[in-house]
């Protein structure tokens, strides 16, 4: 299975992922600062930014696009309950 | 046609609550601005968790200008009929050219679509944050003309013919969706939920009502609480306008120095003996229950470990002998915190969950949270409390510690480690930069 490196700047820890692995199933765990509200990316609480790798996680869906949008996010955010890893990016809380 | 009631109308009979009481109709409030509002004395609950010994008003507003009517929110549905009665009394429905909804909560939008179809000239302003709500919440009938709405923020205008109505975008007091609307040239702050109270007495002034004092704070501490920090952004937009009447969406109209109730709003949302605590410093408040002295011991070492690490002021709470509410007061104030409960028939202890159950009222967003207890056999109150602290939107920095039944001497270390961890995480100290297989995380 293609893995993938997703590096949670703010606690400065990196984890090897199988790709496709979602950013909630692991920030938990690592105690990264990311906050979950519904989990279902209807609130926009886990916001997230990414700085690094960008291209490297699922397209936004319409309805996270527009939740993002709801929730006045700057380029390059995202809802960490949403997207999936395909490849090494780098985060941290919005 | 213009109410001639006026303030006078404030002379009607005191409701007290009892059916068939005489209700006041329209009441001027400024120059052509009317309380077209609704009436509810006997309400002892509000929305499951307030209560409302004097019952509460829906206040609804009408604004004329030369070019026609504004409606200023609604009531809730099942008193939409007087709200109709009294907006009646103002104008035709054809004379209405804006409805703005200052929030979307039923008790405000129940009469909205009602009024949608009666007033079909009417353009419906709204905030930027309320559209998907507003579809939510209302659901339209066959044959009715679709919701269309205008999203407006902070400094949008609409010109209702020598009339001016601005916006201020006042997001999260108490939902996403909520604003403020200003009336420019007579001053009027519509204010929404913000500045309101849930008691109804006809007399409708602030200056002319009974004692509502308990009803504001009440009203504060219950809806607004939790929002201090937008509290304080929407202060930043409200204390700079001249103010000579703040109309709520909630009980009295505060026409009689309404700057106090703005002043008010800043004093309850700051906090109070701040300098008390360290202002540059930190702080750990750790709460525990214990049965027989071992998680007891535990929280004792994890607030030496704490200390030990320096730059962290650490309080410690025996649960048992304390009540609910002023620990949730120090808990809104606390930084970071850690609960320490044993595990008794596979759950953490009720008192644990009692405290945990009451901080609706507070943000605990962002905080540090831990969570730490001694067990017999399963030991799962830990991961539940954890998992309570993930659902306040708290931080889990450092993964809780359990302790089979009575701590060693290596164990009460472990606990000490534990707070310097957690001091440490609450300082912003990063654990050694390092790479984790996804296997390994539990």
């Amino acid at each position: 299975m293609a893995k993938a490196k997703i590096t949670f700047e703010d606690i400065e820890q990196t984890v090897n992922v199988p790709a496709g692995t979602r950013v909630i199933e692991i920030s938990e765990k690592i105690g990264a600062g990311i906050i979950y509200g519904c989990r279902e990316g209807d609130c926009g609480t886990c916001m997230m930014h990414v700085t690094d790798g960008w291209n490297n996680l699922t397209e936004p869906s319409v309805l996270e696009e527009k939740v993002l949008r709801e929730n006045m996010a700057s380029r390059h955010d995202r809802l960490a309950c949403q997207a999936q890893i395909l490849g090494d990016c780098k985060v941290k809380p919005a | 046609m213009f109410s001639t009631q006026a303030r006078t109308s404030a002379k009607a009979p005191l409701h007290k609550g009892l059916s068939g009481t005489p209700r006041p109709g329209p009441v001027e409030i400024a120059p052509g601005v009317h309380w077209v509002g609704a009436l509810d004395p006997t309400l002892r609950t509000f929305d499951i968790i307030l209560s409302t010994a004097n019952g509460t008003t829906y206040n609804s507003y009408a604004i004329r200008g030369s070019k026609g009517l504004a409606v200023i929110d609604t009531v809730k549905q099942e008193l939409a009929g007087e709200f109709f009665e009294r907006l009646e009394a103002i104008g035709s429905y054809d004379e209405i050219r804006v409805i703005a909804l200052n929030h979307l909560e039923p008790d405000h939008s129940g009469a909205l679509p009602e009024l949608m179809r009666r007033a079909p000239g009417a353009k419906l302003y709204i905030s930027t944050r309320a559209g998907s709500m507003l579809k939510a919440l209302l659901k339209p009938k066959e044959g009715d003309r679709p919701f269309e709405f205008i999203r407006v923020t902070t400094g949008d205008e609409i010109d209702l013919g020598g009339r001016t109505l601005r916006f201020l975008h006042t997001p999260f007091l108490h939902w996403p969706d909520t604003q403020c609307t200003y009336l420019v040239e007579e001053q009027v702050l519509f204010s929404g939920d913000v500045f309101g109270s849930h008691y109804c007495d006809t007399r409708l002034f602030n200056d002319q009502v009974g004692d509502f004092r308990f009803s504001f704070e009440y009203y504060y501490a219950h809806i607004m609480r939790p929002f201090k920090r937008h509290v304080m952004d929407a202060l930043q937009l409200i204390e700079p306008l001249a103010l000579r009447t703040v109309a709520p969406a909630h009980g009295p109209i505060l026409r009689d120095r309404p700057r106090r109730y703005v002043t008010h709003y800043r004093e309850l949302s700051t906090s109070s003996l701040i300098d008390e605590i360290d202002r540059s410093g930190t702080s750990l408040a750790v709460f525990y229950m214990s049965a027989y002295g071992s998680t007891a011991r535990m929280a004792e070492a994890v607030c030496a470990g704490a200390e030990e690490r320096g730059g962290v002021r650490v309080s410690l709470y025996d649960l048992e002998g304390g009540e609910i509410e002023p620990f949730v007061d120090l808990i809104e104030e606390a930084d970071a915190l850690a609960f320490g409960s044993p595990t008794i028939n596979g759950d953490a202890v009720k008192p644990i969950w009692d405290l945990l159950s009451s901080l609706a009222v507070v943000n605990l967003k962002g905080k540090v949270g831990a969570a730490f207890g001694s067990y017999g056999w399963s030991g799962e109150a830990v991961r539940m409390i954890e998992d309570r602290m993930r659902g306040l939107k708290m931080q889990i920095p450092v993964k809780g510690l359990r302790v089979k039944l009575i701590p060693t001497e290596d164990e009460l270390e472990e606990c000490r480690a534990f707070g310097r961890q957690l001091a440490g995480a609450l300082l912003g100290e990063k654990r050694e930069a390092g790479v984790i297989e996804f296997a390994d995380l539990v």
